[in-house]
């Protein structure tokens, strides 16, 4: 996987001088809201000064702790964690599997039920809400998290990425496992999975930002409060404060919501970068 | 023949019970109506509604502008991004985590920043507009304004997403290509146009499909900042299905909506498989 975040100074010779200048004006652009999350957080209640962009002189935690009391964000942080954790944790599996059988096994209609496979990526759950909606409540699992996770279970993305790794693994290894008496699990626990880590975790990356991130899916299946993950606690927790126009709130509890994600991005930029790169080969 | 179909189950079961099946479903609720005793075959009647509805209409339109609207821009902002901002130094990566940081939050985090941003009279925007003389407008208020606030929003999230996989399309440049234009005496813009545009045409097609699909697919920010108001002004595809389905209880016209979106978004794939080389172009 190329580094994208890098490169040599030949590429360099292709950027008319002038839009760097220009970007470098975009960028103060694009930074702007979350400068003033930054700053409108941190802002004591009450100074009338919502949308200055400096830096209050006396900065406060208090919209912190307002926010975090007053929309029970301990709770949504867990239910999203627990969301996250469990949707990757049968990923991983049903992806693992999948990705081996279809990267080493030989079998009639394998091409047929890869393609079958693939279909999925066209169809992300969100398009298929009604429909998705009526099985998980058949299934019992309406207003659980189960029933947000379900349909993630299984992923084309994912037995796609693993396929492509586990091809890359040399077979000679698996063949002298199998000598010495290995199963197909072991053979999957001890030589594929530990030759294929950065994938494992370039899947893990991508799978966790984006349920992290969802709303419209678990907007549907939850209905109880105490079950929201964050994005649902945060818009409803948004809407009731945007009432009282309590900016800093708002910002505070924006800032809460999006800490996890923006400060492992910024420890490990560039494994997120080349998750997401590999996210691209869907 | 029995090992792999045991190894695929888990995820076959899954597969069949959330993306199989409700095609078929979603197929059946289109093409039946609920009546007292039962459901009855309509035929292509719940179509013809849906196609007759005028909110229908409104927010196909609005989906096509809101798609064109966001993809122009977002591919064309990060071309800019990827050609200024390839290559080391501080400066350049800092400017690229800046770009990069709206894609890592959830969007409906960066609808409650825009909240206050589209404020009329004493938000982030109408106040500086004011100190440099300018009148501000109600931006989500205003159904002229309002798609065009939603777009400005998706623009700024998504851009930093499409400037990675530029970024990867320019480094597999070979450079025998650019030191054969500069030998030519080819100036920047000239090596622009005849080296680095085509070569990341591939790139553009592949990025072009994503920036289309989510188009379709993302409408989290509306749910915070518009709610497809006002009247209808920023209605999208999903929202519309979203709406008949969970507030109007309108089976057959959600199930024909989902059908019709399906069909957009598998002409897209469709079309992204035929014109670009994913993998190749990601990596």
């Amino acid at each position: 996987m190329s580094a994208a975040m890098q490169s040599g100074p030949v590429t360099r010779e292709i950027t008319p001088r002038i839009a760097r200048w220009v970007v470098a004006g975009l960028a103060l652009v694009w930074a702007v809201p979350f400068w003033w999350m930054l700053v409108a957080a941190f802002r004591p209640a009450g100074s009338g000064a919502d949308a200055s962009l400096l830096p209050s002189l006396t900065p406060t935690l208090a919209n912190f702790a307002e926010a975090w009391a007053s929309a029970d964000f301990p709770l949504y942080f867990l239910n999203s964690a627990v969301l996250c954790a469990g949707i990757l944790a049968v990923q991983l599996v049903t992806a693992s599997l999948a990705g081996y059988v279809f990267a080493r096994l030989e079998f009639p209609g394998r091409g047929f039920l890869f393609a079958l496979f693939l279909v999925q990526l066209m169809l992300v759950p969100v398009v298929l809400l009604v429909p998705n909606l009526k099985t998980v409540a058949a299934l019992g699992l309406y207003d659980t998290l189960p029933g947000v996770m379900a349909p993630y279970c299984a992923t084309a993305f994912g037995t796609f990425l693993m396929r492509q790794s586990f091809r890359e693994v040399p077979r000679e290894l698996e063949d002298a496992a199998m000598i010495d008496g290995a199963g197909w699990w072991a053979r999957i626990r001890l030589i594929y999975l530990p030759l294929t880590k950065p994938a494992l975790v370039a899947f893990s990356i991508v799978s966790v930002t984006s349920h992290w991130n969802e709303f419209l899916w678990p907007l549907m299946v939850i209905n109880s409060p105490d079950k929201r993950p964050l994005t649902l606690g945060l818009a409803s927790f948004t809407l009731s404060a945007e009432g009282m126009q309590a900016w800093g709130l708002i910002a505070a509890g924006t800032f809460l919501v999006s800490l996890p994600l923006l400060a492992a991005f910024l420890i490990f930029q560039r494994r997120f970068v080349n998750s997401f790169l590999a996210s691209g080969i869907k | 023949m029995l090992l792999p179909l045991a190894l695929l189950s888990p995820s076959l079961v899954f597969l069949a019970l959330f993306t199989y099946w409700p095609v078929v479903e979603v197929l059946w609720d289109a093409t039946h109506a609920a009546t007292r005793r039962g459901t009855r075959f309509v035929g292509l009647d719940n179509f013809a509604a849906l196609f007759a509805d005028p909110t229908f209409q409104r927010a196909l339109l609005n989906n096509a502008l809101y798609a064109l609207g966001t993809v122009v821009p977002s591919l064309v902002l990060a071309l800019a991004f990827a050609l200024a901002l390839n290559g080391a130094g501080r400066m350049r990566a800092l400017m690229r985590a800046v770009f990069f940081l709206p894609v890592m939050i959830p969007l409906v985090a960066a609808a409650a920043l825009f909240l206050f941003l589209f404020l009329p009279g004493i938000g982030l925007i109408d106040h500086h507009l004011a100190r440099l003389g300018f009148a501000g407008a109600n931006w989500l208020g205003d159904p002229d304004l309002a798609l065009a606030a939603i777009t400005v929003l998706t623009v700024w999230k998504n851009a930093g997403y499409y400037m990675l996989f530029v970024l990867a399309g320019l480094q597999a440049i070979p450079d025998e290509a650019r030191e054969a234009a500069l030998l030519d005496g080819a100036g920047p813009w000239q090596r622009l146009r005849h080296v680095t545009l085509p070569a990341l045409r591939p790139t553009f097609a592949f990025v072009g499909v994503i920036a289309l699909l989510n188009a379709v697919t993302q409408v989290d920010h509306v749910f915070v900042l518009t709610k497809g108001g006002p009247s209808d002004a920023t209605k999208l595809l999903l929202f519309y299905i979203y709406e008949q389905a969970a507030e109007r209880y309108d089976a057959g016209r959600a199930a024909a909506a989902t059908v019709v979106t399906l069909a957009l978004l598998a002409a897209l794939t469709a079309l992204s498989l035929s014109r670009s080389q994913g993998p190749e172009t990601a990596r």
